[in-house]
């Protein structure tokens, strides 16, 4: 049974959002996801001031399994990312909520975290 | 729900992730496969492999029988309990599965893959035309294999009565007492054992040895252990389309004496006359990224080839991969990881053998 905040908000691709104080989000992969892609051994994020748009895909998570594609989960610019993962990417099997976040949004339209799922909505994809 | 052996429960305790393999119900791993590959490497762990194959081979004429269905020679075993590493081929040379065979007392032990069964079986009974011989399949023999430098002192601890037996066995050599059977093989690059264990005692040999502190361990630190050690999975590095020359098993070919007409001798020396045109190489990828198979690998002048198994290294802290490339090839070439030529070393396998570095 996989842990899933009921705080944040989450995507069908396995990500989560958390919506900070300032307007900003951020962003990490689940407890599901990690779960799936067993030990992660890399970690490749986008560079921050780069714009995206929704789904696009913009990091890389490889485990000892396979690579997988991490996409952003709204439309708007990296303003952060975390580097402490290239060095330590068993974070983010560790603590994917935590310590593993993997960037920071500013958001292209605030109305847009209105379309993202809830803990509720997520669990139900995981089934 | 795949089958399952003896130890499932053992497996589910552990907080193993099941996973199907070969028909299987499978630990992949009891939590993190890093962390049971470095316990092989630093201390002790262990793997339920009784899904693999044992066949007895009995009869007058064990030793021809088998020293045609082999590349490798049995009657290079010259003491009960040695054993050797061979590939059985087809008539084209190609590798329908690579095993251990054991010399006992008048008789031989044979280990095969478990996802190559039925196909092992029927080849190795159609066989027998000709040689008084009988094979028995022993499915009633559950197997663990123990493996790391702190492996062999764990299992005299456990089994204190072949403490001694344990003690005498040279490396690939394995011993029978009260039913069990020790060998000091292994599919890591470690000192350690494999034990075949009467299917009613394995429950509980299994969790003494949890007890003692040896790790479990599933598939997933099966395969970066043995890849690190340099040795071949069967269906990854080599199939039946597969010559064995070109998979790094020429050292288990023996050609002498040259009357000894196994299966695919012809073939093979055809091959070898003609050029061997493709060699198994090992390849290391300092950078970021993970090789894996089936991934084309470049050597600029000279042609392609194929990762064969690829993985990321635990002990080495980089990926590292089994291929098949041009003969010729040097010591560097690129693989296509997701699109993007990356550079990679080539080296002569292993890459890691008790726990050191090797190249």
């Amino acid at each position: 049974m996989s842990n899933i905040p009921a705080e944040l908000k989450y995507v069908s691709s396995h990500e989560w959002i958390r919506l900070e104080e300032d307007g900003t989000v951020t962003v990490g992969i689940t407890d599901f996801a990690q779960d799936q892609l067993g030990d992660v051994v890399f970690v490749e994020l986008p560079e921050a001031g780069t714009e995206v748009d929704a789904e696009q895909d913009i990091a890389v998570v490889e485990s000892v399994k396979a690579a997988s594609d991490i996409y952003a989960p709204l439309a708007g610019k990296i303003i952060a990312v975390n580097e402490d993962l290239a060095d330590a990417p068993e974070k983010v099997n560790e603590d994917p909520y935590g310590d593993a976040w993997f960037f920071k949004m500013e958001l292209a339209n605030a109305a847009d975290l209105d379309g993202l799922l809830d803990a509720a909505g997520y669990a139900a994809i995981c089934e | 729900m795949g089958k399952q052996t003896p130890l499932y429960d053992n497996h589910l305790e552990a907080g193993g992730k099941i996973v199907d393999f070969g028909g299987w119900d499978m630990p992949i791993h009891y939590g993190s496969q890093i962390q049971e590959h470095k316990a092989v490497r630093e201390a002790a762990g262990m793997f339920d492999v009784s899904h693999m194959t044992i066949v007895d081979v009995r009869g007058p004429d064990a030793t021809a029988y088998l020293q045609k269905l082999l590349a490798n020679d049995v009657s290079k075993l010259k003491e009960v309990g040695k054993a050797l590493y061979t590939g059985m081929l087809n008539t084209n040379g190609g590798v329908i599965d690579d095993l251990i065979v054991y010399r006992m007392d008048g008789w031989y032990r044979t280990v095969v893959n478990c996802a190559t069964r039925e196909k092992d079986l029927e080849w190795m009974t159609a066989h027998t035309k000709g040689f008084d011989i009988s094979l028995t399949e022993r499915p009633e023999l559950a197997m663990v294999a123990v493996q790391g430098p702190e492996a062999i002192g764990m299992v005299q601890k456990i089994r204190p009565e072949a403490a001694d037996l344990i003690d005498g066995l040279k490396v690939f050599q394995g011993l029978p007492q009260h039913g069990w059977f020790y060998a000091r093989t292994g599919y890591t690059g470690e000192d350690g054992l494999e034990i075949m264990i009467p299917e009613s005692d394995v429950a509980t040999f299994w969790s003494q040895l949890v007890e003692a502190g040896v790790q479990p361990c599933g598939l997933g630190a099966r395969d970066t252990l043995r890849l690190e050690a340099g040795m071949n999975l069967y269906g990854n590095d080599m199939d039946e389309d597969t010559s064995p020359l070109a998979a790094g098993m020429g050292w288990t070919i023996a050609w002498e004496p040259a009357e000894r007409n196994f299966i695919g001798r012809d073939a093979l020396e055809a091959e070898r006359a003609a050029g061997v045109t493709m060699k198994q190489v090992g390849l290391v990828l300092e950078g970021r990224g993970v090789m894996r198979a089936h991934q084309k690998v470049v050597i600029d002048g000279i042609g392609e080839g194929e990762v064969t198994s690829g993985t990321f290294s635990p002990t080495l802290q980089c990926s590292i991969a089994i291929a098949r490339v041009p003969a010729n090839t040097a010591d560097t070439a690129q693989v296509d990881l997701r699109g993007k030529l990356t550079d990679v070393s080539v080296i002569a396998l292993p890459f890691v053998r008790n726990g050191q570095k090797k190249f």
